[in-house]
């Protein structure tokens, strides 16, 4: 294993502090402070202090300083909290990270910025501002770094009695002395009590040595550095016995400037050994290609494994069938555990957003709390890093648009404090993302007004009031009256419905006037393996997720007769439209007499996909296709099946635009 | 047999730092993420020396020191604190508790293999 590197573990801790540092300071009620809260800021500052002096970063470690130093004072009450101090805190903590990033050639430390949170620390806590010494750990000694000529002292050592109480062992000083140089040692024994008075773990004896040592004085207090309090030590000089003739013995120690400073110690330059050792237990941090790369190796793992169950199967052959059915467990045992490890807490994308609403909200002069569930959820790391982005828009809209001013809101009878609530929540194969505020609610009449206005609506279009908040999601909508600063900035929620649908995931509005708004963001789990249903059309065949899958029917060619060419299919009395696959891929020739209906959910919606057969259930690892295809909505992926032929995954809302937009055409052509 | 350093301190950089520079010198070290972890670790095994933190959650370093001295085995092991205060009232405080020396942050490797062979050779 190669060594790592714990100046990359340093920052990668100090990292981590600093989310710590943050998540606390929002957290915290200014007022009446849990006193543990406090000990963990403070812990977290300490350490930041502790080990950046350690590996060298001697401008944060100093700068730290500061601010521990007033925690401290919070900590043990003679300082009170306040919102000013905290948000002082939250500064040096940027700070901190900015001195950090400077460290690492990320970032330039704007002059002067570190002294002004230090002023206005010391204004708060009271105390002579920048002008205190900062008081950086007192540098270690540095070794004797000139010989110094040869000496004789005497020493006389009465120790501490309870000195092996301590775990000092008085024998190892000894031997430290007798490093020294050349060393006479003699025992007194006059203060040893009689033997029914000793007690086995108490010192009695007493010392004098005498040694000669080109160390000098220094080196001999060192040797008693720990048990100079409570012992009985003096060190005198020994009129000078100068040899000058003697080569000197000691070979002179290396200087603090020669010995490498403490951090270099290990191999450093090697970025890649940011692993670290396995210290809290059960955590390794590993990079994330690794895991990409384990997670294709077991994609290609299942799709071979399937390819031998088929070989296996034409056997019929019990040797066989046994150890490839244990391969075809063994091989989902591993998949779910691989997939398992990317899973990640959505409680850390949470976090940032802590910090964007008590940014933006004091910026809008709004008061908003944001309050966070079920931050342990855990969904895959791909999806969770392109899930940033478009809450981190649907959050600014909640802030600008749903929320109203204070004044607005006492006018309307709420809470002068607005609330917006995400929360994330397991529903089978699903993690369910809602973002809820309390605020002003959508203006249906609002919305239609502007859709008409921008083309995007007829104005007798007859629609029902989750297709006018589905049409916010078309490009080129939106209806804040001004450009903010906050929202409005061109991207408009027809992106953060694309990226959600990038991620196969679903967005759904839910609004009432007056009272609020929730949009609700449905994802999948995983993006690198997918249940499936296979079916096929001709000899192709092509996957629909399982996740939208709720049932299949039969069609007859009599059924499509009846319904005068109407793509419509009668399911316990409810009509259901539905799309012919063969048509769209453009295979009119040969269907079957029997075809199969599959019905999925799409949009609170069903929709039948017709094709020729249902194959059953598939394992199905998500290949992207190559960029050449990327303009072909209606496909997502594709998967090599077991035998080796490439089956094509259907994207469901492609399909269905598709499909729309190709009876639109047929409409327009016959009108 | 090398003789065996636990390291306890909540900042992994730190524990990885000391570990790296004792088990270079040829001891063995274990890691404690903190004084609840140290203690559990400590029951019945062998260890020969503690270097502790002083601010840590759960069991805090001074109340570490007190816990270990207090266990029969351990009572004569030697214990170091690592503080970043120069300032003596904690090394008082440590001393009272029943540590046997103090190393002050930042220290050089030099500095804690000579405090490791002080107490251990």
């Amino acid at each position: 294993m190669s060594q790592p590197n714990p100046v990359n573990t340093f920052l990668l801790e100090a990292g981590d502090l600093l989310g710590q540092i943050e998540e606390i300071v929002l957290d915290v009620d200014a007022a009446s402070p849990d006193p543990e809260d406090i000990n963990r800021l403070f812990r977290a500052f300490h350490t930041i202090k502790g080990s950046g002096a350690m590996f060298g970063f001697d401008d944060v470690a100093a700068f730290t300083h500061h601010v521990e130093t007033a925690l401290d004072q919070v900590r043990e009450g003679s300082l009170k909290l306040s919102s000013e101090l905290l948000e002082v805190v939250l500064a040096a903590k940027d700070q901190i990270k900015t001195l950090l990033d400077a460290a690492q050639g990320e970032a330039a430390v704007v002059p002067g910025s570190g002294e002004k949170i230090i002023e206005e620390l010391a204004a708060l806590t009271g105390h002579g501002g920048a002008t205190a010494a900062t008081s950086t750990p007192a540098a270690a000694k540095p070794a004797a770094a000139d010989v110094l000529p040869r000496q004789t002292f005497r020493i006389r050592f009465r120790p501490d009695r309870a000195l092996m109480v301590s775990g000092t062992n008085p024998v190892s000083l000894l031997n430290e002395l007798r490093e020294l140089g050349e060393c006479t040692v003699v025992a007194k024994t006059d203060a040893i009590p009689p033997l029914g008075e000793i007690q086995a773990d108490q010192i009695y004896f007493s010392w004098e040595i005498t040694l000669t040592t080109g160390r000098g004085q220094n080196a001999i207090k060192d040797v008693f550095i720990f048990v100079e309090d409570g012992s009985e030590l003096s060190i005198e000089p020994v009129a000078a016995l100068p040899i000058p003739d003697e080569p000197r013995k000691t070979a002179p120690e290396p200087t603090l400037a020669e010995a490498a400073r403490f951090g270099d110690l290990a191999p450093a330059g090697r970025a890649s050994a940011l692993k670290k050792p396995p210290t809290k237990d059960a955590t390794v941090r590993v990079p994330s290609e690794k895991l990409d790369r384990l997670v294709n190796l077991v994609g290609e793992l299942v799709m071979n494994q399937s390819r031998l169950s088929q070989v296996a199967s034409r056997f019929n052959e019990a040797d066989l069938d046994v150890p490839v059915e244990e391969i075809e467990r063994l091989v989902s045992e591993l998949r779910d555990s691989v997939l398992g490890i990317r899973m990640m807490p959505i409680g850390t994308t949470f976090n940032r957003f802590k910090r964007l609403v008590h940014d933006l909200s004091t910026e809008l002069g709004k008061e908003i709390h944001l309050v966070t569930e079920g931050a342990e959820t855990e969904l895959d790391k791909t999806v969770l890093d392109q899930l940033g982005d478009p809450l981190v828009h649907l959050i600014r809209n909640s802030l600008d648009h749903g929320i109203e001013a204070v004044d607005v809101r006492e006018q309307r009878g709420k809470p002068r404090q607005g609330t917006i609530r995400l929360a994330a929540v397991h529903t089978g194969s699903n993690v369910v993302v809602t973002i809820q505020d309390d605020g002003q609610g959508l203006d249906t009449a609002a919305i239609r007004a502007k859709a008409v206005e921008k083309k995007l609506a007829t104005p007798d279009a007859n629609l029902s009031e989750k297709e006018v908040f589905n049409l916010i999601f078309l490009p080129g909508f939106s209806t804040a009256k001004a450009i903010t600063s906050v929202s409005g900035r061109g991207v408009g929620m027809d992106v953060v419905k694309r990226q959600i649908d990038a991620l196969r995931g679903t967005v759904s509005i839910a609004s009432e006037v007056g009272k609020g708004t929730t949009i609700s963001l449905t994802l999948p789990l995983t993006l690198a393996i997918i249940d499936g249903l296979l079916v096929e059309i001709g000899d192709d065949q092509f996957i629909v997720p399982m996740s939208v899958v709720t049932e299949n029917v039969e069609l007859r060619r009599s059924d499509r007769a009846r319904n005068n060419g109407r793509n419509v299919v009668a399911v316990r009395g409810d009509l259901i439209p539905y799309i012919h696959l063969r048509e769209m891929f453009g295979q009119e020739e040969g269907e079957p007499e029997i075809e199969k209906i599959v019905i999925v959910r799409h949009e609170d919606q069903r929709v039948g996909l017709v094709d020729d057969r249902v194959l059953g259930s598939h394992q199905t690892v998500i290949q992207s296709l190559s960029r050449f295809y990327r303009n072909i909505e209606i496909v997502s992926g594709a998967t090599i099946m077991g035998d080796g032929r490439v089956a094509l995954i259907l994207d469901l809302a492609g399909v269905v635009r598709s499909a729309a937009t190709i009876s639109k055409q047929l409409q327009e052509i016959s009108v | 047999m090398s003789k065996i350093i636990m390291t306890v301190d909540d900042s992994a950089s730190m524990r990885q730092i000391i570990a790296f520079t004792l088990m270079n010198a040829g001891y063995t070290v274990v890691e404690a993420v903190d004084g609840q972890d140290a203690l559990n670790k400590l029951t019945g095994s062998p260890i020969h020396m503690l270097i502790t933190d002083l601010n840590m959650p759960n069991v805090d370093g001074i109340e570490l020191i007190k816990k270990v001295r207090a266990l029969p085995e351990y009572r004569y092991v030697p214990i170091i604190m690592l503080t970043t205060e120069s300032a003596d009232d904690k090394k008082q405080a440590g001393r009272a508790a029943g540590a046997s020396g103090w190393i002050v942050k930042p220290f050089r490797g030099e500095q804690l293999v000579m405090v490791a062979k002080k107490f251990l050779n």
